[in-house]
């Protein structure tokens, strides 16, 4: 069998898998999120909690909820990574006060970016009860924001949009929990470690000695791909064999990445009562995910036909097609783990993987946050090109007009500004460039990767950027929590926005949302408004390379 | 010009009522006449009048409200400082072309505000600084200027001369010339009472002598009102207008940062671009074309409503008719022409028909009703002669508490005609024969929506036989049963308001194809229907004109008072129809999706323009520091100057040629939202990617041979 | 109380409960019950996939070592030289010189054994721990291994035959040579011998 014919067969099953899967999953997280009854261990919850679970928030009420919950979340895993060393199962491992800031906003932000090794930098405490827990809470939340938005736009001028309280918490018990479970045993069976006794120095047959590092691995794996949070165990991420040991698990790990992405549209599409909705946008994330896919592939493919092959940075149980693939899905979503290096993709590859987060990381993006960044540019869209229809713009009868076309320009243009100036900024300041390891239009593309990286909330690195350092932390650590709180408390304002609205009846007069031209238009406006904003730094980095 | 074509079908469309009433449209000035052949010299005529103007709105203080041409006026000054510290012919070049670009963008500006002068003009000629005759307190009279006058002033006006202002009549009868506003050389009656009692300041009393009492102050009259309106003066940004201001606000910061970006981005591994060349791409990404269109479209929007003679109280409410998505409509007069027509007549017994025939003609010669007329011609068709009104016989006239008429012939026979119960109870009082069979025919005429009138024949003291019914029916206009499809399409519900009964009304309803109907509408019941279908999150859209429609005028989203309404009608609506004509409502809908449609597919067509003009600029600007971006030079420029330059020069031409479209509006279909989408996007997304590698490329090809390229 | 009384200090508090019971779900309970399942059902996978000689641990058949000598076959360059306490990769990428000139001097090191060398010989691992080389790589030393053990080159190609692990599933990866595997092979023949 040729390595095509291997990639193209991986590719099909996962899309054939996805495909299965996303009608029933999204259902069910449709179930979830309208359901009338709570669980016994809820219902204990929320008396634990104090929580009215049958009182629906306006959006103010639910941001400040999610702003509560963010503090709390940075305050307890900041001090938690600062005083680790004081706490069992330590083994050395420490951190500087930059890089716990950095590390704690990081993991909260659904971000994971690690300026940290993992063998070194964090205890198995920490991993455990600090940054695990985050995979969780953080994709629960962009779960429950997502949920809010699409609440807004089915609600006949009712003004709240759920409890947060609620949204979260069954995001986590019945959601991300118990596939997260499933998960980590399939894991576990393929070769994930779940150890917690120190790790072992053994001798090699060489007389050699070698450290065989233990840890609670394939729990936290499972939950750092489905939250689509990324943040590595170990170093390497999923690359370190302890994390991914062979093709099957891979293949695991980015079904897990990519199924609740591409199952909330089918919830959306039932939420709102129209399945059509979310096939619109399910196709939208689908045709850039494999264009994107082709390009990074093809490029991949084409540097392994060079005498150096294109193998630097990649596994060999893995091999080309499957990392191409890893690493399109993980920078498509808000991952950020990898099975890859990056950075040692050839130009093209590698800036395929930028441009997936410089779309704004929809296609289909991170747990929730890729909806809700969908459904802004589909906002856009319908504004844009609704106006073409000779009406106001509106979407499932939603007008959007002033308030609703300023929620979601903001929202727009947030990302794109923390990266051109963040980038811009690092590229003058020389402490910054000190921890570069390119030079030439690498060197540049190294920069924008990890601002755009950060500022989308991806997580991923062209990691020869040694980014332990106070002004990188702290840089970084800015565009993270910005480049998460900002457009998400805007999407809150929308969904409150569109929630105090009347729902407009659909007649032959109204745009159509649901259909196949819908989604290209969808495709043509974040394609634009990211190659509008993105060409001059992506021509000056990997269209420089490649050309040259 | 596409849109040509499209104003003269609309046109067409509205002849039918305009010539009804026999109206010339004097409001519609000289440019609206010129005809197809020479719409883009007169264009250019035009432009070049209004370049004084647009050279005054290069102001700053005047741009700073439009955020985009402030950034490019910004550009501009700093090119030209930036050309004299360092003069070369380049610098120069793009200096002037970005000049030239914020003159193009106050030009459209300007032509389309001077249309609307030009029509304010017109208006400002008939407003009289007339004397006003005031009834004082004591009862006498006293002239006073009409500026002094007060509100619930009484004034005397009396034959030839001019209303010194709006108000009611409050005494007497009159005919009034209203040309100078509508247009309508026909004078209208006015009278006090009722709801044809408003007059308008300017107009001039023909005959008689009226007294009015003034309901608007001076300076806030209608023709006042008028003025300002077409002159744009009070124009306010609309809601949406406000909206997309917003996102090419932010889509030009977006552009601002990814061009200030570009020195750090690009000195990091090499010399940074010049600051020109860094401005000319800026003023290149910013959506430009559409900011210095937007406000001319606006102008132009409520041009094209004037033009067809409606003023819109607001951008607002032209806005609003394109979301519409419910019209009432009254059924007389805007569904059916304004009266029943006998359409037959059945013998009632074993009568000969062309006695019952003779019968009905006879008594409906003293009918001057246009149903009784054409009763009369009905049957001298089928009888081959006219009768005249045998001499002697007395007319009975109609009255509401017989709710018959008829004529007593010198020999005593008493032929009658009326509502079917009244003729039917009188048959049967004076024990005759044939009322149970009318009153079954009446019956099967009414449930078909006619309406039947019953004709009796019978003799002093003697029996009153019912001898036949005469069916009456509505008459759908022509047209209008296709243009109620059209609005299907369009996904527009239109519901007919009527006064008839549910029977008659479904009828009626039925054959003209309407969506709904309202039967035996009161004005309650209009607002309620108003009030039903905005909350479930429609658009409503009436017509109207007495003082009882004014609540319901105010409810709707686009209220469209008659100009022959009372001033409390013209009050409660956003838009006035000089010609009073019903139907144009629909002509409205299609002007405001027009409106819409013309500033989506700009603005579409403005940011899609961006894509080329990256190509232009790009590889000229980076490929000194990477000369393998040269293969990103697929339009093949000549040179890195000629590449900027081209593409900055096209900027600026572009917002010229698209000059006459924002003017005449994209061309409105009626077509189903999707098939229009696809077809706009084609057009305007794809040309609008396509378009400019091909200015750009033949711009280059002459800018070239330039100095210094 | 209703959660519109809450004041945001209230919430704040909803807040540090909800977080701290979520915490104990998803931090405790959830990796114990993980953890669990791997002592009873995947003891093997859930320590790390031990290969143990003699009754000693020798290492992972999931970590590459570090091999010297011509006597072994070797796995790809390590960044860490398989500490294992540390992974990671280059992340050079091919347009560097710093990358060009590794390769040249892999290419240099390789030149003696002959042949083409494929490219997983010519670079590093994103890990710094694949214990994996690719057959084609593994055949290429085969010759210097069995001059150097005094094998048979077809008994060591016939231990590269045994120790190539084909697709899994039959279409997911790569073909590829478990090192450690090989070489464990290869001491037994040679101890056998």
């Amino acid at each position: 069998m040729s390595e095509q014919v291997s990639g193209l067969l991986t590719i099909g099953v996962l899309v054939l898998a996805l495909a299965a899967v996303h009608v029933p999953l999204g259902d069910y997280l449709a179930r979830v999120f309208t359901s009338d009854r709570d669980l016994a261990v809820e219902r204990a919850f929320y008396r634990l909690c104090g929580v009215d679970p049958r009182s629906s928030q306006r959006w103010s009420r639910y941001a400040v909820s999610v702003g509560a919950f963010t503090v709390v979340s940075l305050v307890f895993l900041g001090a938690l990574l600062m005083m680790q060393q004081h706490l069992p199962l330590a083994r050395g491992a420490s951190m500087d006060w930059h890089t716990a800031v950095n590390t704690s906003i990081s993991f909260v932000t659904n971000t994971n970016w690690q300026s940290y090794a993992g063998e070194s930098g964090a205890s198995a405490l920490v991993q455990t009860l600090g940054l695990a827990v985050q995979n969780f809470v953080s994709a629960a939340v962009g779960i429950a924001v997502a949920i809010a938005l699409i609440r807004g736009l089915a609600a006949r001028h009712t003004g709240t949009i759920g409890n947060f309280w609620v949204d979260l918490t069954r995001a986590v018990v019945r959601v991300l929990l118990p596939i997260a479970f499933v998960g980590a045993v399939v894991l576990l069976a393929g070769g994930v470690i779940q150890d917690l006794s120190a790790p072992q120095t053994i001798s090699t047959i060489t007389g050699g000695h070698q450290t065989i590092e233990s840890g609670l691995v394939a729990s936290q794996e499972a939950i750092k791909e489905l939250g689509t949070n990324g943040g590595g165990y170990f170093n390497a991420n999923s690359a370190h064999p302890f994390e991914n040991p062979n093709a099957f698990t891979n293949l695991v790990e980015i079904f897990l990445i990519l199924v609740i992405p591409f199952s909330l549209p089918r919830t959306y599409g039932r939420l709102v009562g129209d399945k059509r909705q979310g096939l619109a946008v399910v196709g939208f994330m689908a045709f850039l995910w494999t264009a994107m896919l082709v390009v990074i592939t093809w490029a991949e493919q084409a540097a392994s036909t060079s005498p150096t092959g294109a193998m630097e940075g990649k596994e060999v149980r893995l091999g080309v097609w499957a990392s191409a693939l890893f690493a399109n899905s993980t920078t498509a979503t808000s991952t950020g783990a990898v099975d890859s290096m990056h950075e040692s993709y050839s130009p093209i590859g590698g800036g395929g993987a930028l441009t997936n987060m410089l779309l704004g990381e929809i296609t289909p993006g991170g747990v929730g946050s890729g909806l809700y960044g969908a459904l802004v540019v589909a906002i856009l869209a319908v504004f844009i090109a609704g106006l073409m229809v000779g009406r106001t713009p509106e979407i499932l009868g939603k007008q959007v007009g002033r308030k609703e076309i300023t929620y979601a320009a903001l929202y727009t243009i947030v990302t794109p500004a923390l990266v051109l100036v963040g980038t811009a900024a690092a590229l003058v300041v020389s402490k910054a460039k000190a921890g570069m390891l390119a030079t030439g239009p690498h060197g540049l593309s190294e920069m924008l990767y990890a601002y755009a990286s950060a500022s989308n909330n991806n997580g991923s690195a062209f990691a020869g950027l040694t980014a332990d350092q106070p002004y990188l932390n702290l840089t970084l650590g800015a565009c993270m929590l910005i480049g998460r709180f900002l457009p998400m408390f805007l999407v809150l304002a929308l969904a409150g926005a569109f929630a105090a609205q009347h729902q407009r009846p659909t007649t032959e007069g109204t745009m159509p949302t649901h259909t196949p031209l819908f989604s290209g238009l969808m495709v043509g406006v974040a394609l634009l408004v990211t190659g509008l904003t993105f060409l001059p730094a992506l021509a000056l980095g990997p269209l420089a390379e490649a050309l040259s | 010009m596409s849109a040509d074509r499209d104003e003269d079908t609309s046109e067409e469309r509205a002849r039918p009522a305009v010539e009804e009433r026999g109206t010339s449209n004097l409001m519609r000035p000289a440019i609206e006449n010129e005809g197809t052949t020479n719409t883009m010299s007169s264009l250019t005529t035009q432009a070049v009048e209004s370049l004084p103007g647009a050279l005054r709105k290069a102001d700053p203080r005047h741009l700073v409200r439009q955020p985009v041409l402030f950034v490019v006026w910004i550009s501009a000054v700093l090119t030209t400082v930036l050309a004299c510290i360092h003069p070369s012919w380049f610098s120069f070049l793009v200096a002037i072309w970005l000049w030239a670009t914020i003159l193009f963008a106050n030009l459209a500006e300007s032509v389309a505000e001077g249309r609307g002068k030009a029509q304010a003009d017109t208006l400002r000629k008939t407003r009289a600084t007339a004397t006003a005759r005031r009834i004082t307190y004591g009862g006498g009279e006293e002239e006073v200027p009409a500026a002094e006058l007060k509100l619930d002033d009484r004034v005397v006006v009396e034959a030839g001369q001019v209303i010194p202002g709006d108000g009611d009549v409050v005494e007497g009868i009159a005919t009034v010339d209203e040309s100078a506003i509508t247009g309508e050389s026909a004078p209208v009656v006015r009278e006090a009472g009722g709801d044809r009692c408003a007059v308008t300041g300017g107009t001039t009393v023909l005959s008689d002598r009226i007294v009015v009492r003034i309901t608007a102050r001076p300076g806030e009259t209608f023709i006042d009102r008028m003025i300002s309106l077409v002159e744009g003066a009070e124009r306010q940004k609309t809601p949406n207008e406000i909206a997309l201001g917003i996102l090419l606000t932010v889509l030009t910061i977006i552009f601002l940062l990814a061009v200030a970006t570009i020195p750090s981005l690009a000195g990091w591994n090499g010399p940074k671009p010049s600051v020109l060349v860094l401005v000319a791409l800026l003023v290149c990404l910013i959506p430009t074309t559409i900011g210095a269109l937007l406000s001319a479209i606006g102008i132009a929007g409520m041009d094209r409503l004037v033009q067809r003679n409606v003023l819109a109280m607001s951008g607002r409410a032209v806005e609003a008719a394109g979301d519409v998505s419910t019209l009432l409509l009254d059924k007389t007069g805007t569904i059916t022409l304004g009266n029943r027509q006998a359409a037959d007549i059945i013998v009632v017994g074993d009568g000969e028909a062309s006695e019952v025939h003779r019968l009905a003609h006879l008594s409906s010669l003293a009918d001057e009703t246009p149903e009784g007329r054409s009763i009369v011609d009905w049957t001298a068709d089928r009888l081959g002669t006219h009768h005249d009104s045998p001499s002697g016989a007395t007319v009975v006239p109609f009255t509401a508490q017989t709710r018959m008429s008829g004529v007593d012939l010198p020999d005593g026979t008493q032929l009658r005609k009326g509502a079917a119960g009244s003729v039917c109870r009188l048959v049967r009082e004076s024990g005759g024969a044939g009322a149970d069979e009318a009153m079954a025919i009446a019956d099967r005429v009414s449930a078909d929506g006619g309406t039947p009138l019953v004709v009796s024949v019978g003799c002093e003291g003697g029996a009153t036989d019912a001898v036949g019914v005469i069916h009456l029916k509505d008459v759908i206009k022509p047209g209008m049963v296709e243009r109620f499809a059209q609005l299907r399409r369009m996904g527009i519900r239109t519901v007919m308001i009527t006064g008839d009964n549910p029977l008659t009304a479904k009828a009626i309803a039925d054959e003209a194809g309407v969506d709904d109907f309202l039967a035996e509408a009161t004005p309650e019941d209009k607002m309620r229907l108003i009030r039903t279908e905005q909350e479930g999150g429609r658009l409503v859209a009436m017509t109207g004109d007495g003082t009882n429609d004014a609540p319901a005028l105010a409810q709707a989203d686009v209220g469209v008072a008659m100009n022959t309404g009372t001033s409390a009608a013209k009050e409660a609506g956003n838009m006035v129809d000089l010609d009073s004509d019903p139907t144009k409502l629909i002509d409205i809908v299609g002007i405001g999706k027009q409106l819409l449609i013309t500033r989506g597919a700009l603005t579409t067509f403005s940011i899609a323009n961006d894509l080329a003009k990256y190509f232009a600029i790009i590889p000229a600007m980076f490929v000194a520091i990477y000369p393998g971006l040269d293969s990103l030079n697929i339009m093949r420029l000549h040179s890195s100057n000629s590449a900027i330059l081209s593409a900055v020069i096209f900027n600026a031409l572009i917002i010229v040629a698209l000059i006459p479209l924002s003017l005449k509006g994209v061309r409105y279909r009626p077509l189903r939202a999707d098939q229009m989408l696809a077809r706009n996007i084609l057009i305007y997304g794809l040309g609008g990617v396509i378009a400019p590698f091909i200015g750009i490329k033949i711009i280059d090809l002459i800018v070239q041979f330039l100095p210094g390229m | 109380m209703t959660t519109s009384s809450l004041t945001i200090g209230r919430q704040t508090l909803a807040a540090l409960r909800i977080f701290l019971v979520l915490t104990v779900l998803v931090g405790v309970l959830y990796p114990a019950a993980v953890w669990g399942v791997g002592r009873v059902a995947f003891h093997d996978q859930a320590t790390g996939s031990q290969v143990s000689v003699d009754g000693k641990v020798v290492g992972s058949s999931l970590l590459g070592q570090q091999w010297k000598g011509a006597q072994w076959f070797h796995g790809r360059d390590s960044a860490s030289e398989y500490a294992g306490d540390v992974s990671g990769g280059s992340n050079l990428p091919a347009t560097d010189k710093r990358q060009q000139d590794a390769v040249a001097a892999r290419e240099k090191a390789l030149a003696p054994l002959g042949g083409n060398p494929p490219p997983d010989a010519l670079t590093m691992s994103a890990s710094g721990l694949d214990p994996h080389i690719s057959p084609a790589y593994a055949r290429l030393q085969a010759p210097a291994v069995a001059k150097a053990r005094g094998l048979q080159l077809a008994q060591v190609q016939r231990l590269i035959d045994d120790a190539t692990k084909g697709r899994v599933a039959g279409f997911l990866g790569d073909e590829r040579v478990n090192v450690l595997q090989l070489n464990l092979a290869l001491q037994q023949l040679s101890g056998t011998k």
